[in-house]
């Protein structure tokens, strides 16, 4: 035998060197020919063959639609499926209404609800108090206060037991889900993640049509579909942190021989506590800002005053309640994330315990007195009526109208501009060429970015686009949504950029995108509205305000982590400040830049929808009639399908355009039972 | 060093009928079709070209052995040698691909699962390198954890784990949480919760990798003392000689997934198998590992009236009663002479080391 010389180290093997590429032509100069080309046909053809459909107009699979959700309502008490959906619905809507008639609504024969505002507030700021402290015990009291005092006391209640059902039930299905997406093999794993990846492209609005029709309006549809939208977060989050588990753990404690229930109750759940907690203050946080759009299903709470102002272009009206939520939001927010971090410092034995329990029972003392009487005096029962709502809807009006009269030419000028320079071109480029020119250069481009993974569902979701007749719509909504991203896209490189370069710009914008991140969308709509009217250009900057936070931050992690050390070689080389960021920052963050511009896409078209009533027209528009005129319900089922598949269509571009890349796709990864055997 | 001669070598052949463990003919193959591979040619194939072709990993390689009662039995072998993956399969924390695993007389391999959990609370406990403590958790608790799952109630567990901490030199820190604890403390507790159960077999992988040299001393002589007193058998995983050598009654040498050698410290240092073996105990001070037997010559003639020494004295505990007397010291088996032992057989181990590159 020959005398071993280095031991034989199987990891140590370099892989072969990648095969060096031909140099080619770079991706967006393909694409740039693609729309070159694109605009020397639009310019001989636009106007023939856009597959407009009028106002009232129908085709033929859309009249088909309607008939179907005709028949549906004809068979409401034979078809066992109906009867079922039904039922479920009444049983969400049974316990919305008892919450209801316990803390928002007179519970008859009494003139007021069973808990008065006084004791609900002792309770809510107890719970505070006993989940994360009294700091936010404060928060929550003048949430509580600030609901009754601007007049909306039963609207914000009934908004909370609309979030707090949906999440309730959402827990409860979502959590054995999580247990799975955390526990079983690969495939399971990745069947769970192709559904909700599903679900998570589908913009809000899209599941309200076919709910309504299985649930029937009200407390059920809302908490129906604001059950789906905020089961995806949980299921995914509190899995992931299952998942995340370290596998040492797992191994030293089965090898003391634990039953896999016994694994999962004693090791993997409380290992996971705190992602699973972030899983349900994402979840909560999503369910708020559903429960708000529900109010376009009739669901009850602070949404309805919103819209009803919407519809009638009063910003004023609009804005008390709009507020309103925006502090519920930030009260929700703070107080998950409070208990989240207390939670995992009593697990580490760092609170004590006992203090914390005398604390605790000694509040609740005043607890039970507020309790009681708010059943037994008006006051305490039903919050004293005053005049705050109204005044400051009235301040805001006025303070809209001078606004408006001094910077109306400002803002007037801005929004021509936009409209004049991107919308309106690129809204005729997409929506006046022919539909097939369209449809050809948006293969071409997909081909271009994504390669042969983004033309296959680019090619189906386009088929479904013209099957369901409302290509010209589409169109219009898609100019929106990429007018929005591009848009979003300079936020986001600008702002991302400067917060990852300077430390201080950093520390003061990440509190303002936290707390937009926390925002329901459909508030952003009502200052937009104030600003610009209804119009399309409204829902556009109301999407690019609600997208930005996310793509900022997105970006702006995604360049910081950049390793400093490359960074610092370059600069030693003498590159100035502009090259530095566009020739080593940004190209070494692209993987983050085009999420950025993923997540940016499907907010922009969440919100062209949501701005559908408020001037942006096209698909939105479709599906809010949809809701409010029967024969109408086909072409609203219509767009909503086009929606979602537009939004596929987006995303799986986007996806495979980030796949492709060689430096996000990064080939010397370990695989994974490598990285964690020794 | 003085530990050395303190707990005695057992023979190189185990009695088989009351061994602790025994394995035999043990093989696991990484990857889907493994099981196809073996007893295919393909089986004999070096690790890459069987990588190549079929995609599989051999793990472990055709591995048997047996381990006394309150042996030592140290794995030695260089990383990615497959001696997690070996102890992994004693437990079935990963499953054999083939083989027979036999822990005090049962089969581990045919265990149905509640055998084998039956098995890991009762039997054979280990303790991990990355210590796999649970955060949330006090020490008391993570000690108590393999009591816990098996149901003892919460006084009576709390007493032993208590016990038990005490046993590992952790009094006081029965409260603290696992981040509040050094990187040694913390693997004290692992160890406690290792005993905890009482096993009869201890299994630890490469418990000290993590540690620093000072902190990896203590714990070595940590598990000599508990040795002593508990007289548990253990196999041990290192991939360090000299742990190997300080701990071990007899040591399995392991490359590439297959046993180079097995023997007790001086056999494996005075007899290396391979090239391969004798490459890396070259480092290793000879003196203090092979014992007289390695060095004493046959007595030509007379054995003469030297002092008496034994044969499993160490050289270097030997050399000064050698060097003192002028001529041969008589080597003797218990009462029989097997051997003289001059000057020149001691000055020949001795200054052959130091000529070796520090
Ligand atoms: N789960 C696994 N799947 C595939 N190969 C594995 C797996 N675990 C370990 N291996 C491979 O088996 C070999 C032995 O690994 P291991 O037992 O961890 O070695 P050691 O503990 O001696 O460093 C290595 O080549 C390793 O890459
Ligand atoms: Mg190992």
């Amino acid at each position: 035998m020959t005398t071993v010389v280095a031991p034989p180290r199987a990891e140590a093997k370099e892989p072969p060197p990648p095969p060096a590429e031909p140099r080619h032509l770079p991706r967006w100069a393909w694409a740039l020919i693609v729309i070159g080309v694109w605009i020397v046909v639009w310019a001989f053809t636009k106007g023939q063959d856009t597959l407009t459909l009028g106002a009232r107009e129908h085709t033929q699979l859309q009249n088909d639609l309607t008939e179907f959700r005709n028949a549906v309502l004809a068979s409401r008490d034979t078809n066992p499926f109906i009867q079922f959906t039904y039922q479920l619905g009444e049983w969400f809507k049974e316990a919305v209404e008892w919450c209801q008639r316990m803390i928002s609504i007179p519970d008859f024969p009494r003139p007021v609800p069973q808990i008065g505002w006084l004791g609900v507030t002792a309770v809510a700021v107890w719970i505070g108090l006993a989940v994360a402290g009294w700091r936010i015990a404060l928060l929550v009291a003048a949430s509580f206060v600030s609901f009754g005092l601007f007049g909306y006391w039963s609207d914000s209640m009934d908004l909370l037991i609309v979030t707090f059902v949906s999440v309730s039930v959402a827990v409860l299905i979502g959590m054995p889900l999580a247990v799975l997406l955390g526990t079983t093999s690969r495939l399971g794993n990745s069947i769970i993640n192709t559904i909700l990846d599903i679900f998570q492209t589908m913009p809000t609005f899209v599941y309200l049509l076919p709910i309504v029709l299985f649930f029937g309006i009200g407390a059920s549809a809302a908490v129906v579909c604001t059950l789906i939208y905020a089961l995806p977060p949980l299921i995914r989050i509190a899995g992931h942190g299952i998942r995340s588990v370290p596998s040492t753990t797992i191994e030293a404690t089965d090898s003391a021989g634990q039953t896999s229930w016994q694994r999962l109750r004693k090791v993997q759940l409380p290992m996971a506590r705190k992602t699973i907690v972030v899983g349900l203050n994402q979840t909560i946080m999503a369910a708020l800002s559903m429960a708000t759009i529900a109010a376009y299903v009739d669901g009850p709470g602070l949404g309805q005053p919103v819209l009803q102002s919407l519809f009638k272009n009063d910003v004023g009206g609009a804005f008390v309640p709009g507020m309103l939520i925006v502090v519920m939001a930030v009260m929700l927010d703070r107080t998950t994330t409070a208990a989240s971090e207390a939670s995992e410092k009593a697990a580490r034995g760092r609170i004590n315990m006992r203090q914390r329990r005398i604390v605790l029972a000694v509040a609740a003392v005043p607890v039970l007195v507020a309790l009681w009487m708010s059943r037994f005096y008006t006051w305490a029962a039903a919050f004293p009526e005053n005049n705050l709502g109204p005044s400051v809807a009235d301040a805001v009006n006025s303070f809209t109208e001078w606004f408006v009269d001094a910077f109306g030419g400002a803002t007037e000028w801005f929004k021509n501009v936009i409209t004049e320079a991107l919308i309106n071109p690129m809204q005729s480029l997409l929506a006046e060429s022919p539909w097939y020119v369209t449809a050809t250069a948006i293969m071409a481009l997909a081909l271009v970015l994504g390669g042969l993974r983004a033309l296959m569902p680019t090619v189906i979701c386009l088929i479904g686009i013209y099957i369901f007749g409302l290509w010209h719509d589409a169109m219009i909504t898609l100019t929106m949504t990429m007018v929005g991203t591009v848009l979003v896209m300079v936020m986001a490189l600008v702002f991302g950029v400067w917060m990852a370069r300077r430390k201080s710009v950093d520390l003061l914008l990440r509190p303002l995108l936290d707390a937009g991140q926390t925002i329901p969308p459909f508030v952003y709509l009502i200052p937009m509205l104030a600003l610009f009217g209804p119009t399309r250009f409204t829902a556009i900057v109301a999407g690019v305000i609600y997208a930005a936070p996310v793509a900022i931050k997105l970006v702006a992690d995604g360049v910081a982590g950049v390793s400093s050390s490359t960074v610092e070689a370059s600069r030693s080389t003498g590159a100035t400040t502009w090259q530095e960021i566009t020739k080593v920052q940004l190209p070494m963050s692209k993987g983050s830049i085009v999420l950025a511009a993923n997540q940016g896409l499907l907010f922009m078209l969440s919100m062209a929808v949501i701005g559908g009533m408020v001037g942006a027209g096209a698909l939105g528009y479709d599906v809010v009639l949809g809701f409010s005129r029967s024969e109408e319900w086909g072409k609203g089922a219509a767009a909503g399908i086009t929606i979602v598949l537009i939004g596929i269509m987006l995303d799986r571009i986007a996806r495979a355009a980030a796949n492709q890349d060689p430096i996000t796709h990064n080939p010397t990864r370990r695989p994974w039972w490598r990285s964690s055997m020794g | 060093m003085t530990t050395m001669t303190d707990h005695e070598p057992q023979g190189t052949s185990v009695p088989a009928t009351d061994a602790a463990l025994a394995v035999h003919n043990l093989w696991k193959i990484f990857g889907k079709g493994g099981d196809k591979i073996l007893g295919t040619p393909d089986a004999e194939l070096p690790r890459p070209e069987l990588k190549e072709k079929t995609g599989c990993v051999v793990g472990v390689k055709d591995v048997s052995f047996e381990v006394a009662q309150g042996e030592v039995f140290v794995v030695m072998g260089l990383s990615g040698s497959g001696k997690s993956t070996l102890v992994r399969c004693l437990t079935r924390l990963i499953e054999p691909t083939a083989g027979e695993v036999i822990v005090d007389g049962e089969d581990v391999t045919k265990a149905n699962e509640s055998r084998l959990r039956e098995l890991r609370r009762n039997h054979a406990s280990m303790v991990f390198q990355h210590f796999g403590l649970l955060p949330h958790r006090q020490v008391i608790d993570n000690v108590g954890y393999g009591l816990e799952i098996r149901g003892v109630p919460k006084k009576e567990r709390r007493a032993k784990a208590a016990e038990v901490v005490d046993l590992v030199g952790l009094s006081g820190y029965e409260f603290s949480y696992p981040d509040q604890l050094s990187g040694g403390m913390q693997q004290r507790v692992g160890l406690a919760r290792a005993l905890a159960g009482d096993p009869k077999l201890l299994l630890f992988d490469e418990p000290f990798s993590a540690l620093d040299p000072l902190i990896r001393r203590d714990m070595q002589n940590e598990v000599i003392r508990l040795h002593h007193e508990l007289r548990k058998t253990m196999v041990f995983i290192t991939h360090d000689l000299a742990e190997a050598l300080k701990l071990g009654d007899r040591i399995l040498i392991m490359r590439d997934g297959e046993v180079v050698q097995v023997g007790t410290p001086d056999q494996i240092i005075g007899a290396p198998a391979d090239e391969y073996v004798r490459d890396f105990t070259s480092e290793v001070p000879r003196s203090h590992v092979l014992t007289l037997k390695w060095v004493m010559h046959e007595p030509n003639g007379d054995a003469g009236d030297g002092p008496v020494l034994q044969a499993d004295q160490i050289v270097k505990d030997a050399a000064r009663v050698v060097l003192d007397h002028h001529g041969p010291c008589r080597v003797m088996d218990g009462d029989k002479l097997v051997g003289v032992v001059d000057d020149e057989d001691i000055l020949r181990v001795v200054v052959a080391e130091e000529e070796a590159p520090a």
